[in-house]
């Protein structure tokens, strides 16, 4: 008997050595533990030998079984291992192709452009407001003070759909209408298209956009237009950019002012961008004129504000070295996946 | 305003480089165009004297000219300039000098150009003798008599000296960009007022008087104002005048200010009204009829020519300078051909006068005619001026010999001027600027700038010279205080109080709506607002449609920009023509936008805006269901439930057989309770071939206009929690055959109508046609989703709707499941 244990676990051996699939390995377990196996007979013919046999029997007979079990799914594992490897193998893919084509679009860089200045202005309490396109003159001109032979009012300049209806050619109507419809306090930036007659060029184009500002309410000063301005020049261009104010004029403001940033470009060596002087004129801005917040109803004693307006393809221009305005309304795709 | 440095030295002490002087002019407002440091470009350029000039052996048109440069032997030279003359006095340029050109009849070149001897034709040449053109003065300042040939000098020079040194041409010429308040600026001594207060210096005003004077004006000349249009009128009277060059030293301020000298009387006049910002002009005494100037407007249709030969047409609003007979000038804008100063003129009024501004810019702009003096008027003169900037024009003409000035001047000046006091309070200014500087600061910056203060405490009134017309309220004043102590010297601050920031619902939907166009793949395009009328009739709108309604433009710059766009289509098809054009394969666009129509109800209101989408897609995996696809995740995205696609067969911008309105149900609460309601989102469709024709898009396209403004009003970005099912759900696929008219959507109707609360999801997933199913028919299968809140359905649960279907599927439209 016990030759015959010995017998099995050498056949399985090297049965198993040789097995080459999963299959193989199977036959080996039906041949020798399965219900008409070689060591199942062992097992069931036990019942005849005396206790004492049985008890050694039994033991080796374990033994063996133990033994092939583990072999077997040594086995086992090993050929699913392999298996596994050679279809890794197999299915290996070259990495370094293309990915499969997921195409977001992009925002036109005007958006863009409008989206980071509203981003910087609403983290400093500003809100959103808007005018029509289309004006009356009354708030283009008359409400903000321009005088009313103004050359700005010229047929050469603005273009007109009646004598009391044109295109405006600034965001600024839209502080006159934010004056009639709200009380102080005061705090909205507006960004939006304006119209001018000028011909098309590398440097103009007849419409184009603006972002207006307005603040009005009792203790604003001067100091605090400075300051606003100065944090959006920072957080527009950068913490490194510095800003100047230059007097200037504005019929809507009084004292008016002129606003340069550091050239974002050269840091404020001179460079073909800020053309040598180390600085880029950015925005006007100016304490709004009293005759423009009396419009509104608003106590000049009472309560003071500034107002500032920017072109908005000026600065996508500077920002992202546009050189010619008109790409900007040619919508080319490539141009526009530029900013993607 | 152009300023010449030296020039303005005259009036007040400059000892800082040209760069800080600019810096700091900048800083007090007067910003700065271009500084350019000329006179500098030049080396080893001499004054020289023409010795003897000999004929060129081989060449006619060449002469050798032996030049005195102050050393032992003269330099020999051969030149082509036919104004040469033995005893002229040159710029030579000798051997290795530098010039900055450019050459007669270059390009000029950066850095100059440098000057060798040689030969020409076989004659030694040691230099060069040089025109204005070839030291750098451009053509519109030199002199006429001198714009072929050398510059021959005016007077005598040390000879060998050199040339800038001599004539005094190192200078630096800034200009300033002068705003409109401020015309006072546009002038010498305007600049030097400014230049003054900035430095704290005080201006030297020029010298008006002159040493002798015989007779008397009155006698010579009698002055009429008749148009209120004139302010004032200062007529004096300067007799045996020599017409002749100006001496080089007024010849170069004119120069350095960009303007041509002409001769000694015509240059006086310009000097002074660059020195004053005070237009003047001079009539030959003999063609003033009568000897009286009468100051009225003009005759309607008179014919006029003025001094530059022109015949013009006048009209009865344009105020005229008339003798006793005829017109004689356009006032402030230009001279009469008939009073024109000649050589043998011997007895000249100056006319020093006023005129309004706003009757000078209609007179110039009727007549086209836009001169120096006019733009002057235009901007606003101080009528105080006209009697010293008379005065100084004949103390000049005194100074340089050039005339005998008469005494007196006749002065007609109905309304004088009145210097306007202006309150300003130490504490409002502080506190506007949010400073706090002391009264006495206060007043000094205001003294600096020639201004008056009194009053005591708190209060100050400042009294203006009346050349600052621009000082009016207190604000003004504020602006000269912020100015002067420096805006780079205000503290920086961030304003007190909180605001919550927040926009309009409008513009969060048209965020929203953008967002989700870049997210299905669309680039954003912007284009015009104003469009082409003809770009509705290329979409072939109907003639009557609501989009002809167009707000026109009176002033457009061309047809193609003269109406405001009432759809975006065309201006998408536009853009995609022109990437098309450009070769590009496949294009997603989208743009947000307003549209404009007429308010015709009220056509003096304004026009009624309105916000507008547009949708244009085009490449090899495009087709009407991809686009579909894309509004539909749009607005589902928006939170337009029951959007339904209603075949439209008759919009011709689309292909008849694909194109859909985009619809949706409203419910409106009218007296007879909810009422269901359609309403129209857009239209959509593959673009009519003749219409991609027109645009020349050589490949089908798709395109979308949506109403954003109908959208935003039913939209609903509302997020609302439903439980996830806690019951599986069954699936059944039904196939039919139908005619080939039948739709899609008609079919789900009906099964989504019998399949009641349980029937979940209803999903085409197979459109066949062909021989099986037989001609003129199709094959539609459906899966069908069920699924209860509240428990597992049984296949009874399912079997008992799924018969309902079929059965309401062949009464309803007569159709029958697919035999297999």
């Amino acid at each position: 008997m016990q030759e015959r244990l010995k017998k099995i676990l050498e056949e399985s051996r090297e049965q198993l050595k040789k097995a080459a699939s999963l299959q193989d390995a199977e036959e080996t377990r039906i041949k020798v533990l399965g219900k008409k196996g070689e060591l199942t007979e062992i097992l069931r013919s036990m019942g005849k030998l005396s206790p004492d046999e049985r008890k050694e029997l039994g033991q080796a007979a374990n033994q063996v079984r133990a033994e092939v079990e583990k072999m077997l799914s040594d086995t086992v594992n090993n050929l699913k291992e392999k298996a596994k490897e050679a279809k890794f193998k197999a299915e290996a893919i070259d990495v370094t192709e293309p990915g499969k084509t997921y195409k977001l679009g992009t925002k036109h860089p005007i958006t863009i452009t409008i989206e980071e200045i509203a981003k910087v202005f609403k983290s400093m309490g500003f809100s959103l407001a808007e005018g029509p396109e289309v004006e009356t003159v009354f708030y283009n001109f008359d409400a903000l003070n321009a005088d009313p032979y103004h050359p700005a009012r010229d047929w050469t300049d603005t273009f007109y759909i009646n004598d009391e209806i044109l295109l405006r050619t600034q965001t600024s109507p839209v502080q006159v209408r934010t004056l009639l419809s709200q009380k102080p306090p005061i705090r909205v930036f507006a960004p939006g298209r304006c119209f001018r007659c000028d011909t098309p060029d590398a440097t103009h184009s007849p419409m184009f956009h603006q972002v207006e500002g307005l603040v009005v309410d009792e203790g604003i000063t001067m100091a605090d237009l400075k300051g606003v301005l100065d944090s959006f020049a920072k957080q527009m261009f950068g913490s490194d950019t510095r800003t100047k104010f230059r007097p200037h004029h504005f019929p809507f403001t009084e004292p008016s002012a002129e606003m340069d940033v550091s050239c974002f470009k050269c840091g404020g060596k001179g460079c073909r961008v800020c053309k040598g002087s180390g600085w880029i004129e950015i925005l006007g801005c100016g304490m709004v004129h009293p005759s423009v917040l009396r419009v509104g109803g608003v106590d000049t004693e009472k309560y003071t504000g500034f107002a500032f307006g920017m072109g908005v393809e000026r600065i996508a221009m500077l920002k992202y070295g546009i050189d010619d305005i008109r790409l900007l309304y040619e919508n080319d795709m490539r141009f526009i996946e530029q900013f993607k | 305003m152009i300023v010449s440095l030296e020039w303005l030295k005259d009036y007040t002490d400059i000892n800082v480089s040209p760069e800080e002087f600019c810096d700091r002019m900048i800083m007090s407002g007067s910003n700065l165009e271009t500084l350019e440091n000329v006179g500098r470009d030049m080396e080893k350029v001499v004054v020289g004297k023409i010795v003897k000039i000999e004929k060129h052996p081989d060449a006619d048109k060449l002469v050798v000219c032996q030049l005195d440069v102050g050393e032992e032997e003269p330099v020999q030279i051969v030149t082509g300039a036919p104004n040469v003359f033995e005893g002229a006095y040159v710029p030579v340029a000798l051997n290795g000098s530098r010039i900055p050109g450019p050459l007669h009849g270059q390009p000029k070149k950066e850095g100059g150009v440098k000057i060798k001897a040689g030969k020409l034709r076989g004659v030694e040449s040691n230099g060069m003798l040089c025109s204005f053109g070839e030291l750098g003065f451009q053509d519109k300042v030199v002199p006429v008599n001198q714009r072929d040939g050398i510059w021959i000098l005016g007077g005598e020079y040390p000879l060998g000296m050199d040339f800038a040194e001599a004539l005094k041409l190192k200078d630096s010429i800034i200009d300033f960009e002068i705003t409109p308040n401020r015309p006072d600026c546009l002038s010498m001594l305007g600049m030097a007022r400014e230049a003054a207060a900035t430095f704290e210096e005080k201006v030297s005003y020029p010298d008006t008087k002159c040493t002798t004077e015989e007779g008397n004006a009155a006698d010579f000349i009698n002055v009429e104002i008749k148009s209120p249009l004139c302010k004032r009128y200062v007529a004096r009277i300067v007799k045996d005048v020599k017409v002749e060059d100006s001496p080089w030293w007024l010849q170069r301020r004119l120069i350095h200010a960009g303007m041509r000298p002409i001769n000694n009387i015509v240059d006086i006049t310009n000097f002074v009204m660059l020195e004053y910002g005070q237009p003047l002009h001079a009539f030959d005494i003999n063609s003033v009829a009568g000897r009286k100037i009468v100051v009225d407007t003009a005759e309607e249709g008179e014919k006029f020519t003025t001094l530059d030969g022109t015949e013009r047409t006048l009209d009865d609003k344009m105020l005229m300078i008339h003798d006793a007979e005829k017109s004689i000038a356009v006032a402030g804008v230009m001279g009469g051909l008939n009073s024109e100063i000649e050589k043998d003129t011997n007895t000249i009024v100056v006319e020093s006068a006023n005129f309004l501004g706003n009757s000078v810019r209609t007179t110039a702009k009727r007549l086209g005619l836009r001169t120096e003096a006019s733009s002057r008027y235009e901007k606003g003169i101080d009528p105080n001026l006209c009697h010293a900037a008379a005065d100084r024009v004949c103390r000049l003409i005194e100074l340089i010999g050039a005339g005998t000035v008469v005494g007196g001047c006749v002065d007609v000046y109905p309304n004088v001027e009145e210097a306007k006091t202006v309150l300003g309070r130490v504490s409002r200014i502080n506190k506007v600027l949010g400073i706090n500087i002391s009264r006495e600061e206060m007043v000094k910056y205001f003294e600096n700038l020639e201004m008056k203060v009194e009053g005591e405490g708190d209060e100050m009134y400042v009294t203006p010279p009346t050349v600052r017309q621009d000082i009016e309220i207190e604000e003004d004043l504020i602006e000269e205080v912020a100015r002067l102590y420096g805006y780079d010297k205000l503290p920086v601050t961030i304003p007190k109080g909180n605001n919550e920031a927040s926009q309009s619902y409008e513009r969060d939907i048209k965020d929203l709506a953008r967002e989700t166009m870049c997210a299905l793949g669309a680039n954003e395009i912007q284009t015009y607002s104003f469009v082409s009328p003809k770009g509705v009739d290329n979409i072939r709108i109907d003639e009557d449609s609501w989009e002809r309604a167009f707000v026109k433009i009176l002033n457009p710059l061309g047809e193609d920009t003269s109406v405001m766009r009432t759809v975006l289509t065309p201006s998408m098809l536009e853009v995609l023509a022109r990437n098309y054009s450009r070769n590009i394969e496949a294009v997603r666009a989208f743009e947000i936008g307003n549209t404009f129509m007429s308010n015709l109800m009220e056509p003096d209101k304004l026009p009624i805006e309105s916000d507008a989408m547009s949708i244009g897609f085009y490449g090899k995996d495009e087709d009407f269901f991809t686009l579909k696809g894309a509004v539909s995740e749009l607005l589902e995205k928006l939170g337009i439930k029951e959007v339904e696609f209603v075949a439209e067969k008759e919009y011709g911008t689309y292909h008849p057989g694909r194109c859909a309105r985009i619809m949706t149900r409203e419910v409106t609460y009218g007296e007879n309770g909810p009422e269901e309601e359609f309403v129209e989102l857009g239209i959509m469709g593959e673009v009519h071939p003749d219409v991609t024709e027109k645009y020349g898009i050589g490949t089908r396209c798709y395109t979308a206009e949506l109403m954003l403004n109908v959208i935003t009003e039913l939209a609903d970005t509302e997020k609302a929690y439903s439980p996830l099912p806690k019951y599986p759900a069954t699936s059944r696929d039904i196939a039919l055959v139908v005619n080939e008219d039948m739709t899609v959507g008609q079919i789900e109707k009906v099964i989504e109508k019998a399949g009641g609360k349980i029937l979940r999801k209803v999903e085409l997933f197979d459109v066949y046609r062909g021989p099986q199913v037989g001609e003129g028919k199709k094959s539609v299968a459906f899966a069908l989703t069920y699924r209860h809140d509240d428990k597992t359905l049984t296949d009874e649960d399912v079997n008992a709707v799924h018969k309902k279907i079929l059965s309401n599927l062949k009464e309803k439209l007569d159709v029958v499941l697919r035999d297999i």
